[in-house]
């Protein structure tokens, strides 16, 4: 049993504790907007904010999370910063498969977070080299966080 | 006049096999599509409408989309060719995903086949919605025309309006189908009736994509988030090589793991279903598993057979299954005032869809529910009514959004997977996952090829000859052995681009079948994905061998072509072809003719430790009527990157048959640090539209490797590049 705070409410989950998180998500509590993608912290699609952290959830322990903060996708999707990124990806219609996009906007939301002003393209595709996407967004995921950087805090 | 069986409230509008359904009103969500096919079906008999719209009496239209959204944006398209001619309100249309019912729905230009793939879903389509859709609409107008008593002539639609401009009537489609009862008989259309380019005011529009909200955010649903009541897992441990089969399973350690419901032997492997993914994943590795020992790929060993490829792609005395033929290439060649020659090789290349491979299925009796990422519904339920012993008809296939296809979704093993499982477990729904290793290692990869190709060059650099040998698998032979063995071994999706426009007489294009016991399938693009590699590389070296500039050179070879030398002229201009770059940086041009569609590319590279780096693409696209252009700058670009990706670093190696690549780790994949900017400009010209999905990638890799070329002096003819020492 593991009880942690997710998405801002307190829960907790009888799974084992070696259950990557990804899949505690996933099975246990239906959040499926995080992805499966290699299962080695290698593509970033399953990226979730541990406390307050983007962090692979696909290699970190159930146990690793007894007490801590989760942010899934869906839980970013209830801020006003969560809704702006969502914005900008529709202004630019960044998606196209669209399978990754919830981890690169979780990456995004997270460098947003510590971004103290403008940001250029060069500057959020380095800052997103650890999420991959196969269609090649890339230059439409720069150009949405570009603006929402750009965008004074509200 | 058209006879119509149809019942009061539908009508097939278009005609034969590529048609639409009409459903007058009566539409609600709660009863869906489904509701409405009994109504229809008895009239559909003798036709197999290609997508359906239902008009509400709210004046809201429901499409259903036929093919498989997997980020090309089709989901968007095919319901706004069909809306142009029906004068559809654009903005109180919603598209749905179409049930997989290949009697319904089907892809003409897959002969009736319900596939996505090959850049032949638009191409596929095109005319046959818009006919259907100017007979929709003509069908509405008459409606109308005789509720109003005036000629149906005098009236016009316009977003889902109809207007009687004498009279200053107005009806919505809406108010129209709430009374209106479909036709006796259909007015006849035919192409010249449709509208010309110039009037279209939806296609050519930058209209966004319809599944763009959902996926910004994380609330679309894919294959592998199906979830149904008392839904179990499945993980499977696959053989090592392809071919071999499970002989003796131990599995009473898996079976011992709390949440193991049960272990069932799968061909070419051994599934574990579980209450949880991660536990039959755990438990897979718990099985005992004795292999058979037969598989031809067993002695496969991708390094030493390409160079037995390679050295036969040289052997030109050896014939091979002719792609194309025109003069007498030999004899120009040998009578040429010079003569190139080069070998190019490109390795194996896997898919990678971020997705992985998933499929869910419940059975029940002797009738069987998948719900699959697929880019062909007719190939899961070919291959589950084959593999798993179910009638066609008892097989109900729902196609989910796809994590990317790329082709590897036009196959359905992991489909063939599930049925078994779930066949096994009557009344339970299974949801079997590949992980990211079994996706490696069940690798339906691009086939590995050796080309070799010689031109001959007449005293003024004009090609007056031109072969090119391709040694590699066939796909075909697989996938359509009937057709394959029929037109004597040509392999459309294996030889693809190796024919084009440029002006050359004498050619003679061949292929040379390999079997080595791994399958090879289609990857973005396929062939022409590395025949152009090649021959857009052999030009750049003769232009510059014969003193010629690479631009110059290949717009005299399209001189009778002017959708080509518009392509060429604008990427060129985009570029700035001709001036001067800052220091260390030069530009590379290629062109591509694959799939009706004509684009120029230019990349600007530097080189770093002997390997490229890409800084900018330039594209110029020009596919005829371009439906979207938006959707259609974001294809070519994402194409290009994929085609970028695998140039710079991508490659499959098989030892003993066994792939030794297991994840990203070991096979690298392009960043987003390592992405160039990427301008794309639309040049529609008034002609049926071209393949779109692909067309961005045949051209990036001769591009960058004609920058290196005038970089370093050394041409590329391996993929991916190899490094320059």
């Amino acid at each position: 049993m593991i009880e942690f705070m997710l998405n801002g409410k307190q829960v907790s989950a009888d799974v084992a504790d070696d259950k990557p998180l990804l899949w505690v998500l996933r099975e246990d509590f239906q959040l499926t907007g995080t992805k499966f993608g290699c299962g080695m912290a290698q593509c970033g699609a399953c990226t979730v904010h541990f406390n307050g952290q983007a962090t692979r959830s696909c290699v970190l322990p159930a146990a690793a999370v007894k007490g801590a903060s989760v942010t899934t996708i869906e839980g970013v999707m209830d801020t006003r910063a969560g809704q702006a990124l969502r914005q900008a990806w529709i202004a630019h219609q960044v998606p196209q498969c669209g399978y990754c996009q919830s981890g690169q906007m979780m990456t995004a939301t997270g460098m947003l977070a510590g971004a103290d002003g403008p940001m250029s393209r060069e500057q959020v595709l380095e800052g997103m080299a650890g999420n991959l996407c196969r269609c090649g967004t890339y230059n439409q995921i720069a150009d949405a966080v570009v603006s929402v950087a750009q965008k004074p805090a509200a | 006049m058209e006879t119509n069986k149809f019942t009061r409230r539908a009508f097939i509008a278009g005609s034969g096999a590529a048609a639409v359904g009409v459903v007058l009103g009566g539409w609600s969500a709660a009863r869906g599509l489904s509701g409405l096919l009994p109504e229809a079906a008895a009239a559909t008999a003798s036709f197999s409408p290609v997508a359906w719209v239902a008009l509400s009496p709210d004046n809201t239209a429901v499409v259903y989309s036929p093919a498989s959204e997997m980020g090309q944006g089709t989901m968007t398209a095919i319901p706004l060719i069909l809306a142009e001619e029906m004068e559809l309100d654009w903005s109180s249309v919603r598209v749905e995903q179409a049930p997989a019912d290949p009697r319904r729905f089907g892809n003409p230009g897959f002969g009736g086949a319900m596939v996505t793939g090959s850049s032949r879903t638009v191409k596929g389509y095109y005319e046959a919605l818009r006919l259907a859709g100017l007979q929709a609409r003509l069908v509405l107008a008459q409606a109308a025309a005789g509720k109003w008593g005036v000629p149906a002539a005098e009236i016009r639609a316009e977003r889902s309006t109809l207007i009687h401009a004498p009279s200053g009537r107005r009806m919505t489609y809406g108010q129209l189908v709430e009374e209106a009862r479909a036709p006796q008989s259909l007015p006849k259309v035919d192409k010249s009736m449709l509208k010309p380019m110039s009037a279209f005011t939806l296609i050519g529009k930058e209209l966004p994509r319809v599944d763009v909200p959902d996926k910004s955010g994380g609330g679309a649903r894919f294959g592998i988030d199906v979830r149904l009541p008392g839904m179990l897992w499945a993980a499977v441990l696959h053989t090592p090589v392809q071919g071999e089969q499970p002989l003796e399973v131990k599995d009473a350690a898996a079976l011992a793991v709390p949440g193991v419901r049960k272990v069932i032997r799968l061909p070419g492997g051994v599934g574990v279903v579980a209450d949880s993914f991660v536990t039959a994943r755990k438990a897979r590795e718990l099985l005992e598993v004795k292999w058979s020992e037969q598989a031809k790929a067993r002695s496969y060993d991708s390094e030493a057979a390409l160079a037995e490829f390679a050295a036969r792609a040289e052997r030109l005395d050896e014939a091979g299954a002719v792609w194309h033929k025109h003069g007498d290439a030999a004899a120009r060649i040998a009578g040429a005032a010079r003569v190139f020659r080069a070998t190019y090789t490109t390795d194996h290349v896997a898919h990678v869809t971020m997705e992985p491979m998933n499929c869910t299925a419940r059975a029940q009796g002797d009738a069987i529910e998948i719900w699959v990422p697929s880019q062909s519904p007719s190939g899961v339920i070919g291959t589950v009514a084959a593999g798993a012993g179910y009638k066609p008809e008892n097989i109900k296939v729902h196609i989910t959004l796809l994590g990317g296809g790329y082709g590897r979704r036009a196959e359905a093993d992991y489909s063939l997977h599930a049925a078994l499982l779930a066949k096994a477990m009557p009344g339970v729904p299974i949801q079997v996952i590949w992980t990211r290793e079994d996706d490696f290692l069940r690798a339906r990869p691009r086939p590995m090829t050796a080309q070799h190709l010689v031109a001959g060059v007449d005293a003024q650099g004009r090609i007056v000859g031109w072969r090119h040998r391709l040694v590699s698998e066939s796909i075909m032979a697989r996938t359509a052995a009937a057709a394959y063995e029929k037109s004597g071994g040509r392999d459309s999706p294996v030889m693809e681009g190796a024919d084009g426009v440029y002006g050359i007489a004498d050619q003679l294009i061949e292929h040379g079948r390999e079997q080595r016991g791994v399958d090879v399938s289609f990857w973005r693009a396929v062939g022409a994905g590395y025949t152009k590699f090649s021959m857009e590389s052999l030009i750049d070296e003769i232009a510059t061998a014969s003193g010629k500039d690479p631009l110059q050179y290949r717009l005299d070879l399209t001189a009778g072509e002017p959708r080509a030398q518009a392509v060429l002229r604008e990427a060129a201009a985009m570029a700035g072809w001709g001036q001067k770059r800052q220091a260390g940086r030069e530009l590379g041009l290629a062109f591509s003719d694959a799939w009706n569609t004509f684009i120029a590319m230019v990349a600007e590279v530097s080189l770093s430790e002997g390997r490229p780096v890409v800084h900018r693409i330039w594209a110029a696209v020009d596919c005829g009527h371009a439906i979207s252009p938006a959707n259609i700058r974001a294809q070519v670009e994402g194409a290009a990157l994929f085609g970028l990706s695998a140039a710079l670093g991508e490659r499959l190696v098989y030892k003993g048959g066994q792939v030794q690549q297991h994840n990203l780790d070991t096979y690298t994949l392009l960043r987003a640090n390592q992405a160039p900017a990427v301008q794309v400009t639309v040049m529609p010209t008034d002609h049926a539209p071209g393949g779109m999905g692909e067309v961005g990638l045949p051209p990036v890799a001769p591009a960058v490797a004609n920058a290196v070329a005038r970089l370093s002096g050394k041409r590329l003819r391996s993929l991916p590049f190899p490094q320059i020492t």
